[in-house]
């Protein structure tokens, strides 16, 4: 039966051009897929959007919806558009909801699995997903509301399970990291999963104050952009010298040039620890070096990373809403992350935070307002961890403070040094 | 017949190993160094001596599933049915043998995605839902960055940028699409029109009257009904208040414009992550192709490639050049809406006499 297609003139502009088009791939679903359902719902989702795109207007509002056992996971999506009759009009795309899938750690897929989902999203969804959602989901986009608990049970059933929606413990994301990247400090995926697996109550029944997120990368390039988006960053690190293969630094040398060398990677380190020897070799103060990866991504073949690897953890970090932008700052400067208590260590810290939280955030309050609002010290106080000069950019700048215990402080302070 | 309820087996994040490529599973934590032989291209050797030449392809990432089954027959067809997705949305096919590499570039070509988004390029832009799917969405996201990258398509399949160029884009000033060295936002600059026949029964006021940053919403009764009111002064207009209330209607089709914003930077190579800072606003949502949003983002990308040091990153840049300097390249207007009025704001004046003629 051959469909009525909405006109869509202007998401029609959408579909030429050298970038792959989503236009397009919605069109084909209307177009070329055998399911005459799924025809008919891309069909009435172009038309939709034709009608945003004509009045610049969004027409999709939420609502509540999970499944059975859980409370969050779906982002439930109605459509505004309806006729003076009350009915839709677009009617196989009224109820266009999104099934959020937490992914393995570094977005690795095999095809086999890939086409699994597809099948299962075919059966009973829009045939639409998208790969990946900016916290991290693979989300099944577009279905309708009877079609969630059955394709939800075929896809828990082979291993997938929902990711967070709402005030909870949100999915999370690893970098590629260790897999193919040789900046790695960390086991990116297993700190991604142990750190996720553990809240797995928390993502799925939505009860906290607000949304915290964790993020893993590997290096200071924090290629998940943990630093600005995390609630809880773990970033790679190493606290021994890094290592310098003195041959592969003459070879680049050679090969760039001395003014290439000395403009783009002695005179870019940010604390002046290198130097360029008269004899092509490299000089690194390890002590100043704040572990930054440029000369090292520069150099990736005379540069690497030390041995003694580990982790800095920073918290509160998220985007604007609603006090601003805020960055994760320094929480731990350097965690071992080797053996099994070492990982116990880390998911009881990150427990810690997040009972704070949830006892001391107000509502729609994210870590990073709430220790803006309460101030690090109180925060780190209530958790349980130790102050230290790396948490800081620099001591307080304003004399207003009472400092009735200084004494006892300073004597703390002493005796963890000399301990 | 009743089926009876299946209580979830809350399995949570998988275990990466089982779909990951049997080179990078065999290498994992154990590789060298990489290299990029060509734009689109990076290739990794392990202390093992094992190699793999991983390649980027462009992905509209909503993707429709015969389209995805494509793109894992080419996976099928070359890479052991194995594929990996990146941070913003490109697909990374990887093979372990260099001779494949030549074969499997021309075959994603000719099949529509461009190869590139390596190094110092202009990669993917990170987005969001937009009109497609979003509950309060200011412009479409996908749409955009469909129309962006068909523009800026010749800077995503070579390496001439000083140094990479990330893009985002955000459909509400939440700001989901992230920061970036360019992001392109919505920016509304007319408070809410409130529906007040809906919401008595549509939103849960105190929480409302909470959600506002500034303390400008507070309940009142208009013709008999419970509502909200806002002090059309003091709103800035951000908002927050329309997803917890959807009567509050913030998104206007003329009102709601776009703004750009340039220098941030999410990693800590060199300089400390930075966020982006706003340089151009009033941009009309202009619908379907954004032709003055691309105008914009171009000459900033134009001036970014003719000044910039060698791994300046465009955040790093302007702090070398400073802003003036960047008004001027550009040709942008300054006005006094780019000084910061939020808390903070005078850590962000110039505190010194340090001034470029």
């Amino acid at each position: 039966m051959a469909i009525d297609k909405h006109d869509t003139p202007m998401i029609d502009q959408l579909v030429p051009g050298p970038w792959p088009s989503f236009i397009k791939g919605i069109q084909r679903l209307r177009d070329e897929h055998p399911s005459e359902r799924i025809n008919g719902m891309a069909n009435d989702l172009l038309g939709q959007l034709e009608t945003s795109y004509e009045t610049r207007k969004g027409y999709w509002k939420g609502g509540t919806i999970s499944v059975f056992g859980y409370g969050g996971g779906i982002i439930p999506r109605f459509t505004e558009l309806k006729n003076e009759d009350g009915n839709s009009r677009f009617p196989e795309a009224q109820e266009f909801h999104t099934m959020r899938i937490q992914p393995p750690g570094g977005f690795h897929y095999t095809t086999d699995m890939l086409r699994t989902i597809m099948d299962l999203d075919e059966k009973h969804g829009s045939g639409m997903i998208c790969l990946h959602g900016q916290t991290g989901n693979l989300m099944l986009v577009g279905m309708d509301s009877d079609a969630i608990q059955p394709l939800f049970d075929e896809m828990n059933a082979i291993g997938w399970d929902l990711g967070g929606a709402g005030p909870c413990v949100r999915t999370g994301m690893s970098c590629v990291g260790a897999a193919r990247c040789e900046h790695s400090n960390a086991d990116e995926i297993k700190i991604n999963r142990v750190l996720l697996n553990n809240f797995q109550d928390d993502m799925h029944r939505p009860a906290l104050p607000y949304k915290f997120k964790f993020k893993v990368s590997g290096c200071a390039n924090d290629c998940t952009n943990s630093i600005q988006r995390a609630d809880m960053a773990i970033i790679g690190t190493w606290r021994d010298d890094m290592k310098v293969n003195q041959d592969e630094v003459k070879a680049y040398v050679e090969k760039k040039g001395r003014k290439y060398v000395v403009d783009n990677v002695i005179s870019r380190c940010p604390t002046n620890s290198l130097s360029l020897n008269d004899d092509d070799t490299l000089e690194v103060n390890n002590k100043d070096c704040v572990r930054c990866m440029h000369c090292i991504n520069v150099m990736t073949k005379a540069l690497s990373a030390g041995d003694d690897k580990g982790v800095t953890l920073l918290i509160g970090g998220k985007r604007t809403l609603k006090i601003g932008d805020l960055f994760g700052t320094v929480l731990v400067p350097f965690m071992k992350l080797d053996t099994d208590e070492d990982y116990e260590k880390l998911v009881e810290l990150a427990e810690e935070c997040i009972d704070f939280f949830a006892e001391n955030a107000l509502e729609h309050e994210r870590t990073g307002e709430m220790i803006e609002r309460i101030g690090l010290a109180n925060f780190l106080e209530g958790i349980g961890v130790d102050i230290d000069p790396n948490m800081i950019n620099h001591p307080r700048v304003s004399s207003y403070v009472r400092m009735d215990d200084w004494d006892e402080e300073a004597a703390k302070w002493k005796e963890s040094k000399a301990g | 017949m009743s089926n009876a309820p299946v209580m979830p087996i809350e399995s949570g994040t998988p275990d990466s190993f089982q779909y990951m490529h049997p080179t990078l599973r065999k290498n994992y934590g154990q590789w060298a160094y990489h290299d990029r032989p060509r734009p689109g291209v990076l290739h990794h050797v392990s202390n093992f001596g094992d190699e793999v030449w991983t390649v980027k392809a462009a992905s509209p990432r909503q993707l429709d599933i015969l389209t995805l089954r494509e793109i894992c027959d080419i996976a099928d067809e070359f890479c052991k049915g194995y594929l990996r997705f990146t941070m913003r949305g490109n697909i990374e096919y990887m093979v372990t043998e260099e001779s494949q590499l030549e074969p499997l570039i021309k075959r994603l070509n000719d099949a529509g995605y461009p190869i590139g988004g390596t190094g110092n390029s202009v990669t993917m832009i990170s987005h969001t839902q937009g009109w497609l799917h979003c509950d309060i969405p200011g412009t479409d996201a996908s749409g955009v960055v469909k129309s962006l990258m068909d523009e800026l398509i010749d800077e995503f399949v070579v390496e001439e940028m000083p140094n990479r160029v990330h893009i985002t884009t955000s459909c509400c000033q939440i700001n989901c699409g992230g920061q970036g060295d360019i992001a392109i936002n919505i920016q509304h600059t007319k408070p809410p029109k409130i529906n007040h026949d809906l919401v008595g029964n549509a939103c849960e006021r105190p929480s409302v009257v909470a959600r506002c940053p500034v303390a400008a919403i507070r309940p009142a009764m208009v013709n008999g009904k419970p509502t909200l009111e806002v002090d059309e002064k003091k709103c800035i207009c951000c908002g927050a208040c329309f997803p917890p209330c959807p009567p509050m209607q913030i998104n206007d089709p003329e009102h709601s414009k776009l703004a750009v914003w340039v220098g941030g930077k999410h990693s800590n190579a060199r300089s400390k992550p930075m966020f982006h800072k706003l340089v151009a606003a009033g941009l009309p949502n202009n619908a379907p192709r954004w032709p003055e949003v691309a105008g914009v983002v171009k000459k900033i990308l134009a001036a970014y490639k003719e000044n910039a040091n060698d791994y300046e990153r465009m955040g790093e840049w302007v702090e070398r050049i400073g802003w003036q300097q960047f008004f001027d390249l550009t040709g942008l207007p300054f006005t006094k809406y780019h000084i910061d009025n939020w808390r903070g704001s005078r850590n962000s004046l110039n505190q010194s006499a340090h001034i470029r003629f």
